[in-house]
């Protein structure tokens, strides 16, 4: 039977094996590949994705699972806090290799919706689940800072 | 290797923009099939087409012959060319450039690759030439076109003008007429002292596409009719296919076939969850007679016994070893380094199709021309039958170079036997870790001894480790037992020490092993410079001092780093504040110069816990100053995550135990330090940034913590050294 879900806005249906992780099924069936395939088993966060509004990682996370839920890739961002977010993860050049940062920049997103001025200890604790092999973390949390600020002034 | 791109092929790639003349001149051709010291670079003929496209849109677009994997080439190159175009930094874009050694040599290496944090220092002059001979071309067309004396012409951020008549245009108006007329070989270069881009923060060309979820990996790209592969690989090295029951595989929904290759099981599925689900149902009898059985804590008795006899001599000063006994104290250590994964955020990954008279194939490869060369042999078809894609990488730390060119052997052998379309032939973290190509575990053993006024009179190191040359394509580089890539950092370390042997031991091992982010540095650098500290502790001298003492005029860009990281850090010793230390250690890597400070504090968990690292870098001239920043940084914490807890265990049955995140422990934000980072100004040709920065991170903070706990860290990583 199909599964019905939001996907960046539209209404979708998969009708696959509904214990396929949520990744493949946006990597491969709805071809939106800027959610990355890291670890498999939640450890690294390079696929986060919204779910409802609130991290998830779609690695471990059956399609089922999002039955009549709405799901946002990096691909459906929009609003003030995700503008601000990837503004600033451009103009400090954080990323590096890339390949993790559709998760950081997910996360931090996601971060800045539940606490629009993290302190640094919060930064690391929210972030704690996403690796980045490139070692930009310096330049990460000076993005979420930069980004919550701006966000807060509205000045984008 | 006698492939060209036709203009043909070009035209087509570009979607019909014009493109700056395909003329290429006969002297670039073949020109770089050797390996070139440096002051040669200067010498290339400029070869604007190869490496040039201006559309008729203003857009400039940069082929660039070294991959992007994160440490920035794609920007620097970019500069370079952008700088003597006169381009505007917007209208710059890079792609990657096709696999055609004719073409896209790595001057440093003889054949197309990215490695050795070589790609700026090739490049400075190439790439500023094609820049220089564009915008000649540009510029002889527009004279031509409004009828003016070139002389009279200025370009200016993508600007081309005439002043006296007020005329003006963009490159895009004159790329076609440009592309009629020949491209200057030697074109003047401009003076340094002019530079507006080059030496300046520009943001990156692929910030904003890598923050948005837009730049496309191998692993994003898709094919008509493609299917999944997923590959399973020998639990321990070497072991093989013994008896093989698919069943189970088969009957899953979506697998369609399970094939052997050479070495592991290849499943071939509808969806990339069929195909895992395929390879764990594979029922596998594994004939181990000819596999490495060996546990590490075997290798690791077998390497330090081995260290106990002197080897072959890669260097010798004075009277070496030998000196030891007339000095007036002496001590002895013995290192181990274990197996690092390098463990890069993509995982290894390919889209291939492959039939009887063609290959095309994308992937990321640091050795282009060798994966290449493989792919043809293992396919049996002719060089003009195989395209061989490079792509832009989410990471590598040395992966994707390997001297055997396994992984393109395995992808053309698992497309063949697929066979009825493309492939997305991708690893899972699981085959990544327990894949092998690790840094070699090694064992250094060293004796050091001092006179009566403390200063080091003896040095005599040995280093037991297997060589991932040896064997292969470059095994060339091994003579006389010395595979240099394994001694570097230690043979020719650039301390003044009158009597000097280092030793070296050639070990056999199954694990399979590979260059990793600054190669012998990643353990040379590690067991010379906290050896040093050791001694300078013997002989009662203060690191810095003590270093600056024994680093002679030869290495003046060595000392004057390590003297402006003393003074960043304000260095009166090694205490720092109360509970903290300081530790400070230096290298000279891939022909830069790098000198970190780290301070330390014991953590809660009884770990080193880094606060800050400060760090200077002579780099020659700094193209892009915020990306020598960048990739200090990154190789700090991707050094600081590899000497706190990165190793690959071989367990029992020669077993890797790690196997994903949960058991290989990355950095973790909370513990990246405060990076400091200073450039020193010079106006020497560019050298590496990717790697250098690796190296001292390590030895910074277990001199700290030796000057912290009076303890030493001589087993890694930290979190088994500090139990050792």
């Amino acid at each position: 039977m199909a599964i019905h879900f939001d996907l960046n806005g539209a209404a979708v249906s998969f009708d696959g094996d509904p214990e396929t992780p949520l990744l493949w099924a946006i990597r491969d069936h709805f071809g939106l590949t800027g959610t990355k395939y890291g670890c498999g088993v939640a450890q690294c966060g390079a696929c986060t994705v919204h779910v409802d509004g609130k991290n998830r990682r779609a690695c471990v996370a059956p399609v089922a699972s999002v039955a009549d839920r709405s799901v946002t890739t990096i691909e459906g961002l929009d609003g003030q806090i995700a503008d601000a977010v990837q503004q600033a993860w451009a103009d400090i050049n954080v990323p590096q290799c890339g390949y993790c940062q559709s998760g950081q920049v997910m996360s931090a997103i996601g971060l800045l919706a539940l606490n629009p001025t993290p302190t640094d200890t919060e930064i690391d604790g929210a972030m704690a689940g996403n690796i980045c092999r490139c070692a930009t973390y310096v330049r990460i949390r000076k993005a979420i800072h930069q980004a919550a600020q701006a966000a807060a002034k509205g000045t984008l | 290797m006698t492939r060209t791109i036709s203009r043909r092929s070009f035209l087509a790639s570009t979607g019909g923009a014009l493109v700056i003349s395909m003329f290429l001149p006969t002297l670039a051709r073949g020109q770089a099939l050797r390996r070139m010291r440096p002051e040669e670079m200067r010498d290339v003929p400029a070869t604007p087409n190869a490496f040039l496209r201006i559309g008729a849109d203003d857009r400039v677009t940069v082929l660039s012959k070294h991959i992007e994997f994160g440490q920035g080439t794609f920007t620097g190159l970019a500069t370079l060319a952008a700088e003597e175009l006169d381009a505007d930094w917007a209208q710059m874009k890079v792609e990657m450039s096709p696999a055609d050694v004719t073409l896209y040599a790595n001057l440093n290496m003889g054949q197309q690759g990215t490695g050795g944090s070589s790609s700026m220092a090739n490049s400075y002059y190439q790439m500023r030439k094609a820049g220089a001979s564009a915008r000649a071309m540009l510029v002889s067309a527009a004279a031509q076109a409004w009828g003016v004396p070139e002389s009279e012409i200025t370009v200016e951020r993508g600007v081309i003008a005439h002043g006296p008549s007020n005329r003006k245009s963009g490159f895009g108006a004159f790329a076609q007429a440009a592309s009629q007329l020949p491209a200057p070989i030697d074109p003047p270069l401009k003076d340094p002292e002019t530079f507006r881009l080059i030496g300046t923060d520009v943001t990156r060309v692929d910030a904003l596409d890598k923050s948005t979820g837009k730049t496309v990996y191998t692993v994003d790209l898709d094919r008509a009719d493609m299917v999944q592969s997923a590959v399973l690989h020998p639990p321990a090295f070497g072991a093989t296919v013994a008896d093989l029951d698919s069943s189970d595989t088969l009957a899953i929904p979506d697998v369609l076939e399970v094939h052997q290759l050479t070495r592991g099981i290849a499943v071939f599925a509808k969806t990339r969850y069929a195909a895992q689900k395929g390879v764990a149902a594979l029922k596998v009898d594994w004939d181990t007679t000819k596999a490495e059985l060996r546990d590490s804590a075997d290798m690791f008795q077998t390497y330090a016994q081995a260290a106990q006899t002197p080897g072959a001599q890669a260097e010798l000063r004075g009277q070496g070893a030998a000196a030891l006994e007339t000095a007036t104290k002496q001590i002895t250590a013995e290192y181990q380094f274990p197996f690092l994964p390098h463990a890069p955020m993509e995982p290894m990954g390919a889209v291939a199709e492959v039939n009887s008279e063609s290959a095309e194939i994308w992937m990321g490869t640091q050795l282009v021309t060798r994966d290449q060369q493989q792919i043809e042999t293992v396919l049996g078809l002719p060089p003009e039958k195989i395209h061989l894609h490079p792509m832009l990488t989410g990471g590598s730390f040395g992966r994707l170079g390997t001297p055997d060119a396994e992984f393109a052997e395995e992808v053309a052998l698992a497309a063949k036997a697929w066979g009825k379309g493309p492939i997305k032939h991708l690893w899972s973290r699981e085959n990544d870790l327990r894949g092998g190509r690790y840094r070699p575990m090694s064992v250094h053993r060293l004796r050091g001894g001092i006179d009566a006024q403390g200063n080091i009179t003896a040095w005599d190191q040995v280093i037991a480790i297997q060589s991932f040359m040896q064997g292969t394509a470059f095994g060339g580089a091994v003579r006389d037992g010395i595979d240099r890539s394994a001694v570097e950092g230690a043979r020719g370390m650039p301390y003044n020490i009158p009597n000097l042997n280092i030793g070296l031991h050639l070990m056999e091992n199954g694990v399979l092993s590979n260059f990793w982010r600054s190669v012998g540095s990643s353990h040379t650098c590690y067991s010379v410079e906290t050896f040093l500290d050791d001694l300078f502790a013997l002989g009662g001298q203060d690191p810095i001092a003590g270093r600056i003492a024994l680093i002679g005029d030869e290495n003046a860009r060595l000392r004057n780093v390590l003297l402006r990281v003393a003074d960043m850090a304000n260095w009166a010793g090694a205490k720092s504040q109360p509970n903290r230390a300081l530790g400070v250690a230096v290298v000279k890597c891939f022909r830069s110069y790098v000198a970190e400070i780290a301070e330390v504090s014991v953590g809660p968990d009884g770990l080193p816990k880094v606060h800050k690292i400060w760090c200077a870098v002579d780099c020659g001239v700094a193209i892009n100053p915020d990306q020598v920043r960048a990739q200090m940084e990154g190789g700090i914490g991707f050094a600081l995550g590899a000497a706190l807890y990165g190793e690959v265990t071989i367990g029992k049955g020669g077993r890797p135990e790690q196997g994903n995140f949960d058991s290989f422990r990355s950095l973790r934000m909370s513990e990246m330090p405060e990076v400091e980072v200073s450039i020193v100004k010079s106006a020497a040709d560019p050298t590496g940034v990717g790697e250098p920065g690796v190296p001292p991170v390590a030895p910074a903070v277990a001199n700290a913590w030796r000057a912290l706990t009076q303890t030493n860290l001589r087993v890694l990583p930290f979190s088994k050294g500090v139990l050792a």
